[in-house]
């Protein structure tokens, strides 16, 4: 298996009831000075975290340190944790980790800064500051890169299974006196076949912590895994088909009341005056608050809470931005863009000389692209239930950033942040939006307002116009052929609005001349990542262009991306199993057409292919073929379920998404009028994964995404010669295309 | 007061009779299975059955329930705890990932079994369309309504 980086040290003790646990203390490698405060917390080599229980009763404990949002996270790192300890899965419990900075995601940010040390020099400084926004984010704690598994599973938990079952085997071979080898361990069992003796994990709990740690517990081998790789059911599901499981929004606290709340249409401004004459009186309503950023009205129900609320006058002050509509944004973008011209911009990838290339290149094709704000749209809408007392602050809600808001929350209350704590609790949807901390900021100063706990609920209006959007964005292209047709030049700049910018780790195409840019233009919107961030548009662009660039070649789509992906086998496999699984140059009914399209990300290889069927009034997709490569499937079936996932929260956005702006505010307020795929719609779906690198697992909750928008509008093209450039798709009207 | 009978149970409660049953059953009953997704009856989370058929909770006056009979997601299993075979099937499929819109989904593939025992595609669309799944869980759940309905269908995931 994988290679250790850094050194890795194993702490161990017994907890009350003579419960064994393990944990594991992560020393970074060599990071560079500038690295390291965000590696080290501090002095280096404090990061023990606990990541397993043994109980006297013999039920082992995984302690998971990421959220549960329907990614299969919990379930998975248990599993993972299960197998290197030889436990009895149906013994094994989950307990998510609480919201403490000894639970600290270094092992995130270290996956995300691994990669800055092995780009070329030249590339360091922007690379290396992209990456550090990036790890600043989501320094501690946090749920979301498609990190879990490959991350804290991969590097933590795996080696705190693995070291708990040798101070249980060592714990035992002094009691029995045998030697240690003979000891073996299965389904939470140690047994010494010799001597006939066996007892179970919790008989020798408080024994084992006695033993000393071992420094490198070997972890199985793949062909040792006896639950990892394995499609084992998941533990969260039974609690979600009978309505147990418990989202933020169903939680209730003692003397708890409900909020409703409304922030001002133009995010940045503040209320001023509010007339909530009507409000006052209406029943169920106990207090009506003017928070500077929103308006409040607390009640009896949350249904009065609402009520009331609509009845609320407001007036707003002037703010940044408030003057701006959907046109004026791209128009900005257009000028930015023309002012950046052949050099302006900043350089985030440059290989040969692309601007020269180009102007000698037989042929020169040209293209530009737009992509919209999109909202999350978590099905569970935002909520928070906060009690402020005697200065400290209790917090329930769903969160992929505890740590994150215990930090903020106590800034915003003016209290130490070890009087913030958090109950994290599933996540009915996250998708990026649940990173964010304005919302249990907003509750925990409503809460301490009102002098009772409230349990603060966001109507969908609200959930839809005060997001954290994935940022719109216009990218040009300018690729050069030479004489033969040869892709010899690639210059592309982009609008960026918010970090990190993905475009040159999404193009992996060998092209000698090779030029990104970026351009930063200013925004008033909140912006925050959106499922697979930068690579949902970015992949969209490349995808599509390099599409443009075969059919005005006359190559087929699939042979010039194996010409492109030629040196790289792992990239080829994955193109030519999903070339195979769609029956790729097959021929099609009239007016249907295939699309194919690859993309690289969070350290896995995805290509889609889909099928539509322009015969009808707006574009149906039939089919989407899928094969990824995760590296290694810890659980395939999760793994699939997360594709599918992926493909169709992309789907969603590339047929409909589109979130638009007039005088500064947005103008989609719920379901109707921001679309979702629905079930009539759905394509039928393949996926297929190949285990491509045992080594260095990939993560699977976001790659699934990105191909799925290009895959859709190639096979537009395909079947209608039509290039769709523009999302969503639903912007274009196909009614009167040649069927 | 307002008298209900929720999943078989006889129950009075102190409403306003135009709050909605959703909020109704989540917050005076303290029922929180029934989820809040829209408001607006354009997503199906709220899903529950009004003698027997389903009906969007959010956009229901409590008072349209009165001598009626309403079920909820915590009403659908059999007293002894057995799951209906909806649920039974949902687990078997491994539908849910952030289960949030589930138990909308599940009163709504229910309430189509009691009406239709054998649906084709169409009428699993038909019956099914007005529940958004953001996690995208729609082919799991066509699978796992088929499944429930017995009906073969062929084995779509390579691996």
């Amino acid at each position: 298996m994988g290679k250790w980086s850094r050194r890795a040290f194993i702490g161990a003790g017994v907890v009350a009831g003579g419960a064994l646990v393990v944990g594991v203390a992560v020393r970074p490698g060599n990071p560079t000075e500038k690295l390291k405060p965000f590696v080290a917390n501090g002095d280096g080599e404090q990061l023990i975290n606990s990541w397993v229980k043994i109980a006297p009763d013999n039920v082992v404990t995984a302690i998971v340190p990421h959220a549960e949002m329907g990614q299969g996270a919990h379930s998975v790192l248990a599993q993972m944790l299960a197998d290197e300890l030889d436990a009895d899965w149906d013994k094994v419990e989950i307990l998510e980790a609480p919201g403490l900075p000894s639970y600290a995601g270094a092992d995130m940010v270290r996956e995300f800064l691994a990669p800055t040390l092995e780009v070329p020099k030249i590339l360091e400084p922007t690379a290396q500051g992209g990456f550090l926004t990036l790890a600043d984010m989501i320094s501690i704690g946090v749920t979301g890169g498609s990190f879990s598994i490959r991350g804290a599973g991969q590097r933590s938990i795996r080696t705190a299974g693995a070291a708990a079952r040798q101070m249980l085997i060592a714990a035992a071979a002094e009691k029995w006196d045998v030697p240690a080898e003979e000891i073996t361990t299965e389904n939470s069992m140690l047994s010494h076949k010799t001597s006939g003796q066996s007892a179970t994990y919790g008989e020798f709990a408080a024994a084992a912590a006695e033993q000393s740690l071992p420094a490198k517990p070997p972890r199985k081998a793949v062909g040792d895994f006896k639950l990892m790789g394995k499609p084992i059911p998941r533990k969260d599901i039974p609690a979600k088909v009978d309505g147990t499981a418990s989202f933020g929004i169903d939680v209730e606290i003692e003397g708890m009341k409900y909020a409703a709340v409304k922030a001002p249409p133009v995010v940045g401004a503040s209320v001023e005056q509010i007339n909530a004459e009507t409000a006052q009186s209406m029943p169920g309503v106990l207090q009506i608050l003017n928070m500077g950023n929103f308006v409040a009205v607390i009640a009896d129900g949350y249904w009065q809470a609402q009520q009331a609320l609509n009845t609320v006058e407001a007036t707003y002050s002037e703010a940044e931005g408030g003057d701006i509509d959907h046109d004026a944004i791209f128009a900005r973008y257009a000028a930015a863009l023309d002012d950046a011209g052949k050099d302006g911009g900043d350089i985030e990838t440059e290989t040969g000389d692309a601007v020269n290339a180009i102007a000698e290149a037989a042929q020169i094709i040209k293209a530009e692209y737009k992509v919209p704000f999109l909202a999350h749209a978590t099905m569970e809408p935002m909520n928070c239930t906060a009690r402020v007392m005697d200065g400290q602050c209790d917090l329930w809600l769903g969160s992929q950033n505890p740590l994150g808001v215990r930090r903020e929350v106590a800034e915003a209350l003016g209290i130490d942040e070890d009087s913030v704590n958090l109950e994290n609790q599933y996540l009915g949807g996250g998708f990026g939006r649940r990173s964010n901390t304005d919302v249990p900021i907003m509750a925990a100063r409503l809460a301490k307002a009102a002098g009772y706990p409230i349990k603060m609920i966001w109507s969908r209006e609200e959930d839809t116009t005060q997001d954290f959007y994935r940022p719109s964005a216009t990218s040009r292209f300018e690729a050069g052929l030479d004489a033969e047709g040869n892709l010899v030049a690639w210059d592309n700049i982009h609008v960026h609005l918010f970090d990190p910018s993905e475009a040159p780790k999404i193009n992996h195409y060998a092209i000698p001349n090779k030029l990104i840019r970026k351009i930063d233009v200013p925004m008033h919107l909140r912006f925050g990542p959106w499922r697979s961030v930068d690579h949902s548009q970015q992949a969209w662009f490349i995808e599509s262009f390099v599409d443009e660039v075969a059919a005005e070649t006359g190559k087929d789509p699939l042979a010039l991306r194996r010409l492109l992906l030629a040196d790289t086998p792992r990239h080829l496999a994955v193109l030519d199993k999903v070339a195979e699984m769609a029956n790729w140059g097959s021929p099609l009914p009239e007016g249907h057409g295939r699309g194919i399209a690859f993309v690289p990300g969070f350290n896995s290889v995805v290509a889609q292919v889909a099928e539509v069927d322009m015969t009808g009034k707006k574009p149906r997709v039939t089919k989407v073929f899928c094969c990824t490569d995760v590296g290694f499937a810890m659980n395939p079936d999760g793994v699939i379920a997360q594709i599918e996932s992926g493909i169709v929260y992309g789907l969603t956005a590339a047929l409909y998404g589109e979130i638009t702006v007039k005088d500064g505010a947005v103008q989609q307020s719920n379901f109707h009028d921001y679309e979702m795929l629905r079930i009539n719609e759905m394509p039928e779906v393949s996926v297929a994964l190949i285990n491509g690198d045992h080594d260095r697992i990939g993560g699977a909750g976001e790659p699934g995404l990105p191909p799925i928008a290009p895959a859709v509008t190639n096979a537009i093209f395909a079947a209608t010669g039509k290039r769709v450039r523009e999302l969503p798709v639903a912007k274009y009207d196909f009614a009167g295309s040649e069927t | 007061m307002i008298k209900l009978n929720v999943n078989g149970q006889a129950r009075e409660v102190d409403a306003d009779p135009a709050t909605p049953i959703l909020w109704v059953v989540r917050e005076n009953l303290k029922m929180p299975g029934t989820k809040y997704g829209c408001g607006i009856a354009q997503c199906g989370a709220c899903t529950v059955h009004l003698d027997g058929k389903p009906i969007r909770s959010c956009s229901t006056p409590v008072s349209a329930a009165e001598g009626k009979a309403i079920t909820t997601i915590e009403g659908i299993a059999s007293e002894d705890g057995t799951l209906h075979k909806i649920q039974q099937a949902w687990i078997e499929a491994q539908v849910p990932q952030c289960g949030y819109c589930q138990s909308g989904q599940i009163m709504a593939a229910t309430a189509l079994l009691e009406k239709n025992p054998q649906p084709t595609d169409a009428q699993i669309d038909a019956a099914m369309a007005g529940n958004v799944c953001r996690c995208g869980m729609y082919g799991r759940i066509r699978d796992a309504i088929k499944s429930a309905a017995d009906i073969k269908q062929p084995s779509k995931v390579e691996a």
